[in-house]
């Protein structure tokens, strides 16, 4: 094992991250294995039956399983996780490293743009995008990458701003090398640490996004199971089923929790001095 | 100091034309034909070119942007398709409950994070420091639409001490609200808190102080924690705006009658006018609710260079 494996084990946080995340991934890929019933089977004789041995999350008020269903959750939530960090910090990072290395006009545009966009609160934005698009995973997914490709293109800017001056960079340029080899094999590979762990805490927060749109009535629609929505569902049994509320909620916190334990782990164990870049 | 808050002033213009035009656009990202898509399913031609002239969309684009801007400058914000009242009118109903939910979370998040910051701080790795940082971890991991059920469950149904929703009971139907909302708060400050006045109690003019016998307390009361609230105020001052976003969950979750639950059901029955002007007000809320918070920092800490 190498020094850098061997230190982040022997952080608490990392690992207990690691381990709630690993286990949050096996779910979602062996949902259909783990669930011991089909997510979307409807038995309406045994409507919002508690906890069983039968049905160990008990039932909804569809009279599905609800230990299915947050298993199969588990399947939605990472899906619009991994897409939009996959899609925001596609754009981020190429916004931010054409602007930081080419400067000017392009940098100029590109950066009022995020100023624009960090002065409005992520989460109107997001449903203001939702309202006029129409409520699916789709367009979740698409509101949550337009807000979040910000934070990648200012870190990466400030980067490569830094980076661009130092002398390899200046001796690739001087050997012949075209701009897109420079920043493609010289530049990004000197930055692409921050951006992990930006894209690891944007994973829980994409999840945690993801939720909270689906709790007001804006994500993921019925009768997909998506744990914001399960919750919103729950949230009218209170009192007659408070399992319903109470299990899809411990879900997402467990998720959240994981990938924020994974990313802060990763910022002591890579370098402590990101903490600074990140914030 | 006044030379500078015209030129903070002068650089939220473009800002905040960026965010006007933005929100202007909105209406033009509908899918298909706004017109026909607002009108909604089985609407008659005629319904729909109703539809068009209330938006102003028969118009050109440009002067469309025109007209919404010299609305906004005279505070026209259009009427609601739903009530066919001023939208203005209903804002500033809902405005205050707002405000008082957002006021009612800070006051919770200062009463919990102030005395466990301070004891943290000063009993550094302590169980009780360990206590309080096992809450600010939950605190901030915990979804205000997961905590707010909770409490419900806990404090309205199996103790009736608080009303499960609304906003008719006075002070305690704000309760559960305001430590739904406060208690994410409450864990960032009580971080910041103790970072900051842990790094404080460090500096040598407190061991000067203790040294010259002024006593423990008034060392950590009187000289630390003053010096250690700049960051804290500033921290409180730019989360007050987070808060404003919160809300439209913890409303919904409250049925609490303000801004953000107006949004949500305006967005759930289409009114278009009303969706873009409650929007519209959260964003310019916390537009200046943040450039005050810069300004603060400046009024905290003489240090600051304003630059």
């Amino acid at each position: 094992m190498n020094k850098t494996a061997k230190r982040l084990l022997r952080n608490f946080a990392f690992t207990a991250g690691l381990l709630l995340t690993v286990t949050l991934i096996v779910i979602a890929l062996a949902a259909p294995l783990i669930a011991p019933r089909d997510p979307y089977q409807q038995d309406t004789s045994r409507r919002l039956e508690p906890p069983s041995r039968e049905h160990i999350l008990g039932l909804d008020d569809l009279g599905r399983d609800v230990f299915s269903r947050i298993v199969f959750g588990a399947r939605v939530s990472l899906r619009v996780g991994f897409s939009v960090v996959f899609i925001a910090s596609i754009i981020g990072v190429t916004l931010g490293a054409m602007a930081g290395y080419f400067g000017g006009w392009l940098d100029t545009l590109v950066m009022r743009l995020c100023d624009i966009l960090l002065a409005f609160p992520g989460i109107l934005l997001a449903i203001a995008l939702v309202a006029v698009l129409g409520p699916s995973l789709n367009n979740v997914i698409l509101a949550l990458a337009t807000i979040g490709w910000v934070g990648y293109a200012r870190l990466v800017r400030g980067q490569v701003l830094k980076v661009r001056e130092m002398e390899y960079v200046t001796a690739a340029k001087a050997l012949g090398a075209r701009s897109p080899r420079v920043i493609l094999l010289h530049v990004l590979p000197n930055v692409i640490n921050p951006v992990i762990v930006m894209a690891t805490l944007g994973l829980a927060g994409a999840i945690l996004a993801e939720a909270s749109l689906s709790f007001l009535g804006l994500g993921v629609q019925p009768p997909i199971p998506s744990w914001g929505a399960m919750l919103t569902a729950g949230r009218r049994y209170l009192g007659l089923a408070n399992h319903l509320a109470i299990f899809p909620g411990a879900a997402i916190m467990l998720a959240v929790m994981g990938l924020n334990f994974l990313g802060d782990g990763l910022i002591d164990a890579l370098d402590p001095k990101y903490r600074k870049q990140l914030s | 100091m006044t030379q500078y808050i015209i030129r903070r002033l002068l650089q939220m213009i473009p800002i905040t034309l960026g965010i006007l035009t933005l929100i202007f656009s909105l209406i033009h990202l509908i899918p298909g034909d706004p017109a026909a898509q607002i009108a909604g399913e089985g609407a008659r031609p005629q319904d729909i070119e109703n539809v068009r002239k209330a938006l102003g969309l028969d118009e050109p684009l440009w002067k469309q942007y025109v007209t919404y801007l010299s609305n906004l400058a005279r505070g026209d914000l259009g009427r609601s398709f739903r009530t066919n009242e001023l939208v203005s009118t209903e804002i500033r109903e809902r405005y205050p409950a707002t405000m008082q939910l957002a006021f009612g979370a800070m006051l919770v998040a200062l009463l919990v994070a102030f005395p466990l910051g301070i004891i943290s701080a000063i009993y550094r790795n302590s169980w009780i420091d360990n206590v309080a940082r096992f809450f600010a971890l939950i605190g901030v991991s915990m979804p205000s639409f997961w905590f707010g059920p909770l409490l419900i469950i806990a404090f309205a149904i199996n103790r009736e001490w608080f009303p499960v929703s609304g906003r008719e009971e006075g002070w305690r139907s704000l309760v559960l609200p305001s430590v739904t909302m406060g208690l994410a708060l409450s864990a960032i400050l009580t971080r910041m808190i103790r970072v900051s006045l842990a790094e404080e109690l460090n500096q040598l003019y407190v061991t000067t102080a203790i040294a010259k016998g002024v006593s423990r307390t008034k060392a950590i009361f009187r000289h630390a924690l003053k010096n250690a609230m700049i960051p804290v105020i500033t921290v409180l001052a730019l989360q007050f705006g987070s808060l404003l976003t919160g809300a439209i969950i913890t409303e919904q979750i409250f049925s609490w009658p303000g801004l953000g639950r107006l949004l949500i059901q305006s967005i759930a029955t289409r009114d278009y006018p009303q969706v873009q002007a409650s929007i519209l007000v959260i964003a310019l809320t916390y537009i200046m609710v943040n450039f005050l918070a810069d300004l603060l920092y400046g009024v905290a800490d003489p240090r600051i260079k304003l630059e």
